[in-house]
């Protein structure tokens, strides 16, 4: 067991976590933000990013130790109050159907306008090629994507 | 009141808004209650271990070291479930003398194929469960896999179930077939097939199981709790009274949670046992073995038409993969097919037949479409197959053989009663958003110019059949079930309105759609309407979502439910108004007394007079509450027309999708941006089938493809953007809707094989298996270049005359000639 230390959402937490602990697992089972779904176990589907002192991470490569001193971002922590500008646009431009992939689509797509805020489409599906989606066929993702830039993602 | 000015005001009311859903809200902000979410004060996790050969016979299997691991609870074998794990059900014996091998949950003396649960511990946590896995001692005695259905019918073939690896044999011959075929001029004959597909929802499989004082209580990311309810009774004996299932949140399925699973099953024995609840949650590669399969087919198929292109006959011969066991609908898969390889089209005569094989693998099942996309791709590549033949553009031929809008409704020789259509208006619209012309004289220009990127243009005017279904229908059709929908209305004293549905969602939008259309009925706000579903303690009757059967079943029996309450509150009305009921005009919201409009009350005055229940008319219930069951008359059927548009490179054999053009006529429309969404996913499943996914199991019978990183799920880079638009014509139903759920599953799969065909038929090639990945695009090329379709001479003066004149004489480059690929 090692001794971590990682704030979840702007809350510290102190925990003591097997080292082959998963941070998806740390986060759903010890932290209970379970916001943040499993969809694989070979980090192909993406549905489980979290952001990492502020970079997207697919929280199931990454150990919970290795998050020791980081700040963890999840779905449930990314708006201040209301509704964060991705969360707006992906409701207004109908971008997910079961809803499963949608808050690691979210994040990775946060990440995405963090590091271009004005992606083409087509940069926009080749960002958020790690993120499967099985109900939308991705079209109204990447609408919303463009929609949540245009808006400015700062806003 | 006219039809005119009825259909008016419904244009004025919800319907056909494009509504941003409600069940947004808790998805977006992470506050969605998935099964796996699910935590209960003791509760434990099961683990199970898996039989990693695909053949095999259980010698023996020792579970006392993974007992005594710390922290383990329980390790069990099928031995000791054998007495009361019965037999996971098959609801559709198709055949009156079809075989249904016995299925016993967790296998106890022979496994048949790769990831059959063999043993299970559980444990205070997941981990602990995982591990202790490893401390079960098992020993099998290897026996041959059948892999290949079309060996596996030869007498040679070792046999996966004593009573051989034959299902069944199904034939549906209509009309006279002899004859159609007799002196024909044309006949076309292929073979096509149909992989084998991984339903891959976003959401893998969880299960939770409580047990207190006997009554049961089962969570399960299930798209059929009510139908899981009555099947566990029957399996464990359990009554049906003392068990609750609930569908919460449940992410995506695409019929992969129309099942009764081992899982389900054994959580139920397994908190019986301990008196404790548990939770099993699946991983992705858990999943792709065991999580049941689509399609899996062979089709032999004769085509006979006439030499101006009309068709005469189709011939359909089947092999279907069933896999080890037959689950709940696996042997109707195919059957529901039947019924639609003539599709739009007039025939004289048609014929099919189905034979299902036992195989070492997963069982095949429900997979978006079910039986409809694998027909929908055989008739719209035969018509591409055929079209070639007489050298006639694909669409003239298609419109010389469908039925025409004025001939609804149309009787097809496969004995189905299409209500409504209109062929002409999906594809004239198609047409144009496409461009049609303007890229078949780009397509011309590049096979004059040789372009090493050919352009092809697949079409796919299809038609399904869903909603299902008559359960008169169905039962003739020896299905176990009913095809009836329930709904019930709540009319709460606060004016607010509760919502009860049958149908049970898992991504589709029921909670926003359903209050559309209760919203239209009662004339109450869109946002005091709550749709409540998926808990058979809530909602007690249903037959649950698949086949795309919510809106064209569960919607009716919404309006047929609200009909009963405007009854009823229209007879509390007369007393309140002190007139006669007969007296009393409706008008959505509101009753007033005929010729004196200003008197009236609302429908929520009803409802808060009715809690109260001071004045109700002698005799009359204090109740404007109301249920109602809707069993429709006949399928639905949405149709479209969908044109794709390729780019092949002839050097790498890359396919790139350049436009696909979706026009779809699901009827009256709810929601448009709900339909739309469903299109995209759609499509973009086929456009998946078509050119990317296929489960793969090896000469020994494991699954290669048993991850997210060898099946390839398409991500945003991988998938184009699609143009959709809607024709409409009304469906025979009191809203006039049509099923939208598979359609675009169904279009697009043929679509889009029949644009690469088309891009590469000058060079000879008819088919390329599917996926059309760039290897096998790239092979058939070759293969047509220099295999059996060019002798070595052909292929010596081909060059030859490349060299004189610039281009082959099939006019398009190949690899060889530019040297780009070796």
């Amino acid at each position: 067991m090692a001794e971590i230390t990682v704030t979840v959402d702007g809350v510290k937490y102190a925990d003591h976590a097997e080292p082959r602990m998963l941070l998806v697992h740390y986060l759903r089972d010890v932290v209970g933000k379970t916001g943040t779904p499993i969809g694989c176990d070979t980090s192909n589907c993406g549905a489980c990013t979290v952001l990492l002192d502020g970079q997207s991470v697919k929280s199931c490569s990454v150990l919970a130790v290795q998050a020791d001193g980081a700040e963890i971002t999840t779905i449930q922590g990314l708006a201040n109050g209301g509704l964060h500008p991705l969360q707006r646009a992906f409701h207004e431009e109908h971008a997910l159907q079961c809803g499963y992939c949608t808050p690691g689509m979210i994040m990775a797509a946060s990440d995405l306008l963090r590091e271009n805020p004005n992606p083409s489409d087509e940069e926009i599906r080749d960002g958020l090629e790690g993120n499967l989606c099985r109900c939308t066929g991705y079209e109204n993702i990447v609408r919303a994507v463009r929609r949540a830039a245009q808006a400015g993602v700062s806003e | 009141m006219t039809a005119q000015t009825e259909a008016t005001e419904k244009k004025a009311g919800e319907l056909g808004k494009a509504r941003l859903r409600k069940e947004d809200e808790r998805l977006i902000t992470g506050q969605t209650n998935w099964t796996a979410n699910i935590t209960l004060p003791g509760m434990l996790h099961i683990a199970f271990l898996r039989s990693p050969y695909a053949h095999a016979r259980i010698t023996s299997v020792d579970v006392s070291a993974a007992r005594n691991e710390p922290g383990v609870i329980a390790a069990y074998s099928g031995a000791d479930f054998a007495a009361e794990q019965g037999s996971l059900p098959t609801a559709w014996p198709v055949t009156p003398d079809i075989v249904i091998p016995a299925h016993p949950p967790m296998a106890v003396d022979e496994v048949r194929y790769v990831g059959e649960a063999v043993a299970c511990v559980v444990a205070r946590d997941h981990y602990t469960a995982a591990d202790a896995l490893a401390a079960i001692e098992i020993d099998y005695q290897q026996l041959p896999p059948v892999l290949d259905m079309r060996a596996a019918l030869e007498d040679a073939s070792p046999k996966v179930h004593e009573a051989g690896n034959k299902s069944f044999d199904f034939v549906f011959p209509q009309g006279d077939l002899d004859a159609a075929f007799h002196d024909a001029p044309i006949v076309i004959e292929r073979t096509y097939r149909q992989q084998r597909l991984i339903p891959s929802a976003m959401e893998p499989r969880a299960v939770v199981c409580s047990v207190v004082g006997g009554e049961f209580t089962l969570w399960s990311a299930t798209q059929i709790p009510h139908i899981l309810r009555v099947m566990l009774a029957l399996i464990t004996g359990i009554p049906e009274q003392s068990i609750r299932v609930i569908a919460p949140d449940v992410g995506g399925a695409f019929g992969s949670k129309l099942q009764v699973t081992a899982e389900e099953v054994l959580a139920v024995l397994i908190a019986r046992k301990l008196g404790r609840p548990v939770k099993w949650t699946e991983s992705r590669s858990e999943g792709n073995m065991t999580v049941h399969h689509g399609r899996d087919q062979w089709q032999r198929l004769r085509l006979a038409a006439d030499s101006d292109g009309r068709l005469r006959g189709f011939d359909v011969d089947l092999l279907a993969d069933m896999g080890a066991y037959l689950m709940l609908v696996t042997a109707g898969v195919p059957i529901l097919g039947a019924f639609m390889y003539p599709a739009i089209y007039k025939m004289d005569a048609y014929r099919f037949r189905c034979v299902g094989v036992f195989t070492t693998k997963m069982p095949t099942d429900a997979y978006r479409g079910a039986g409809r996309p694998e027909a929908t791709f055989a008739i719209e590549r035969m018509m591409d197959e055929l079209a070639a033949h007489l050298n006639m553009d694909p669409l003239e031929l298609r419109e010389r053989n469908w039925i025409k809008h004025e001939e609804f409704p149309f009787t097809t020789v496969a004995g189905l009663t299409y209500d409504s259509g209109n062929y002409e208006a999906a594809t004239a619209r198609a047409k144009e958003l496409f461009d049609y012309d303007g890229l078949r004289a780009e397509q011309a220009r590049r096979r004059a110019s040789n372009d090493p990127v050919q352009l092809g243009i697949g079409i796919s005017t299809f038609t399904e059949m869903c909603g299902l279904a008559p359960s008169r229908v169905v039962g003739s059709l020896a299905y176990g079930a009913g095809g009836w929908e329930h709904a019930s209305i709540r009319m709460l004293p606060t004016g607010k309105v509760e919502v009860i549905t049958g149908s049970s969602p898992h991504g589709q939008g029921h909670e926003t759609a359903w209050s559309q259309i209760v919203a239209d009925q009662l004339g109450v706000p869109f946002e005091d309407i709550r749709v409540l579903h998926g808990d058979t303690q809530i909602s007690p009757r249903g037959l649950d979502t698949y086949g795309s059967r919510s809106l064209a079943v569960g919607g009716l029996a919404l309006v047929a439910a609200c009909d009963k309450v405007v009854e009823k509150a229209k007879v509390i009305a007369a007393g309140l108004l002190e007139a006669s009921a007969e007296d009393l005009e409706w008008t959505p919201g509101r009753f007033s007394v005929r010729g004196d409009p200003d008197k009236g009350v609302t429908i929520a005055e009803v409802a808060l007079a009715t809690f109260f229940a001071h004045n109700t008319p002698e005799g009359v219930e204090p109740s404007i509450d109301a249920e109602a069951t809707y069993d429709p008359d006949n399928f639905s059927f949405p149709h479209g027309t969908h044109l794709c548009a390729t780019e092949v490179d002839t050097e790498t054999g890359f396919v790139k999708i350049r436009s696909y053009v979706a026009v779809d006529d699901v009827g009256t429309v709810v929601n448009p941006i709900i339909v739309e969404g469903q299109v995209h996913g759609g499509v973009a499943q086929g456009i998946a089938q078509a050119l990317y996914e296929e489960a793969i199991y090896d000469d020994d019978g494991n699954l290669v493809t048993s991850t997210l990183a060898d099946y390839l799920v398409p991500s945003a880079a991988d998938l184009p953007s699609y143009v959709t638009d809607r024709t409409e014509s009304r469906a025979a139903n009191s809203l006039g809707v049509k099923g939208v759920g598979e359609a675009g599953t169904i279009a697009s799969t043929p679509a889009v094989v029949n644009a690469i065909v088309d891009a590469l038929r000058p060079l000879g090639i008819n088919d390329v298996e599917m996926p059309c990945t760039p290897e096998r695009v790239w092979r058939a090329i070759q293969d047509a270049r220099g295999g059996e379709q060019a002798s070595a001479a052909e292929q010596h003066e081909a060059r030859q005359s490349d060299q004189t004149q610039g281009h082959s004489p099939q006019g398009i480059g190949t690899p060889d000639q530019s040297g780009g690929v070796a």
